[in-house]
């Protein structure tokens, strides 16, 4: 399979605290993979790395064979290829719906308005929000607005879609509209790396599970093999307290 | 002109009689204020940008931190902890003179400095002083302002593919400006009422004007009163336009 991220010895550190210690992974073209574990085990700072919001303190990342934390590398078009979404959602409040959506493709990829616009209606139409085109962010509802958010990244026609737990702000009732949108996107083939608390989700659509703890990449495998048979006793302890 | 006396005391008639040099004096307050707004805007979101710069990596790193933050915290600093009526009187006297002299002027020098210096150079040293001293002002509003928006707007424009200062163009500064209307409007009606100061090196504005009259007649009501209330309305007339742009760039707040 076609190698799209690759990642060797990657380590973070926060002044004294090491939030990543070496992490060594690659994820391949249309696969989805799930990062699972405790809070502060440095999930949300390996996605964060992955498209270079955070400086790596060593190692490296390497999407489609570019090096993510090179000085040299261009890393505006490099994210336009990986799209990103927020626990928080993060939509623009002072754009509408439609504005939030075109606004990239139209001043980063030169994008014509007019096809901006049409592309917009029709992932608005895949994330069920068109009736909402024309809407500020602050009069929807959490899971609409992430959806937007959703929409938002995939105009860009990313390579990759990055998301940071992406249900975790959201009220019990939203959750599923989100995964649903996740589900379909995983579906249709697009790479996925998700940092989420969703063991269902994990469990029906990844193709890979990673569990990661205090900084490290401690188990890894298919999601039946993780969930059912872990083979390591943290992600053992892990999975007792959240199942 | 025979005295006119509106309520018994306040003779109308002066005021009738300098009505176009008041006349004048507002219009040069109008313009002084209105360029002093406009340049100090510029200049305070640049000053604020250059409060803020910073890099990852070196030299960057170095340049951001000797040849913008530093200069313009001294910037900031100086023009606000001395009083404008004194920096007027510097600039006037001392720094425009460097620069625009008959003799030697580092710029401008000869006869175009001589009429130069004669017929607007009240309103040079004026206007310069002015824009420097609101400019540390307004940086600060557009350093607060920028600094309030959250980072995860700026992650969010970033991870789009948006360069710094796209994300800043199109993402930051229409939110924060929104946030820094209120206070910029405070700025300029401060400003407004400050432009009188440039009185004190001959600029003929409003409150040149009513001290002309004033010392005319020896009426000191009539003319300040009037003047106050063309500033009062003046005033007004700023707060409003400055309502109107909150409920323009207020879409999609929060309440």
């Amino acid at each position: 399979m076609d190698e799209v991220i690759r990642v060797e010895g990657l380590t973070k550190n926060f002044g004294d605290l090491r939030v990543l210690r070496g992490i060594d992974c690659t994820v391949s073209a249309s696969e989805v993979v799930c990062v699972i574990g405790p809070s502060g085990s440095g999930k949300s700072t390996f996605l964060r790395c992955l498209n270079g919001l955070e400086e790596a303190s060593g190692g490296r990342v390497l999407v489609h064979g570019t090096s993510v934390h090179d000085n040299h590398t261009d890393i505006d078009t490099l994210r336009s290829e990986i799209g990103m979404v927020f626990q928080r959602f993060n939509l623009f409040p002072h754009k509408t719906v439609l504005e939030n959506i075109t606004l990239a493709p139209t001043k980063v990829r030169g994008v014509s308005p007019a096809e901006a616009k049409q592309r917009a209606h029709d992932l608005l139409v895949k994330v069920g929000l068109l009736d909402k085109i024309d809407a500020y962010p602050n009069q929807l509802s959490g899971g609409q607005q992430q959806r937007v958010a959703i929409a938002r990244a995939l105009a860009m026609q990313p390579a990759i879609m990055l998301f940071d737990e992406p249900t975790s702000a959201l009220d019990p009732e939203m959750v599923g509209e989100v995964l649903n949108v996740m589900q379909t996107l995983a579906e249709e083939g697009m790479t996925m790396v998700v940092v989420t608390h969703e063991m269902g989700f994990a469990r029906r659509v990844a193709h890979r599970v990673l569990f990661m703890d205090e900084g490290m990449l401690v188990e890894e495998g298919t999601p039946e093999a993780v969930f059912d048979n872990p083979r390591e006793e943290r992600t053992r302890r892990f999975l007792a307290n959240v199942l | 002109m025979d005295p006119i006396l509106w309520f018994g005391w306040f003779r109308a008639d002066i005021i009738a009689e300098y009505a176009m040099m008041f006349w004048h004096g507002l219009q040069i307050t109008i313009l002084v204020t209105l360029i002093c707004i406009t340049q100090g805007t510029a200049l305070g979101l640049a000053i604020g940008l250059a409060r803020l710069a910073d890099a990852r990596h070196s030299p960057a790193r170095q340049i951001c931190r000797y040849l913008l933050r530093w200069p313009s915290t001294v910037y900031v600093s100086f023009f606000r902890g001395t009083p404008l009526f004194v920096q007027i009187l510097l600039i006037h006297f001392a720094v425009l003179p460097l620069f625009i002299n008959p003799a030697d002027g580092l710029i401008i020098s000869g006869e175009t400095a001589r009429s130069l210096k004669q017929n607007y150079g009240a309103l040079l040293s004026g206007v310069l002083a002015l824009t420097l001293n609101s400019g540390a002002y307004i940086s600060e509003i557009f350093r607060a302002g920028i600094q309030s928006i959250d980072r995860g707007q700026i992650e969010a424009s970033r991870s789009l593919g948006l360069s710094f200062w796209r994300t800043m163009y199109h993402v930051v500064l229409p939110q924060a400006f929104r946030r820094m209307l209120p206070p910029l409007g405070n700025n300029a009606i401060a400003l407004l009422k400050d432009s009188s100061l440039i009185s004190a090196i001959g600029l003929a504005e409003l409150a040149y004007t009513a001290r002309t009259v004033a010392g005319a007649y020896s009426r000191y009501w009539e003319p300040y009163l009037t003047i106050s209330f063309m500033y009062w309305i003046l005033t007004l007339g700023l707060a409003w336009a400055v309502k109107r742009l909150e409920a323009r760039y207020g879409r999609g707040d929060t309440r």
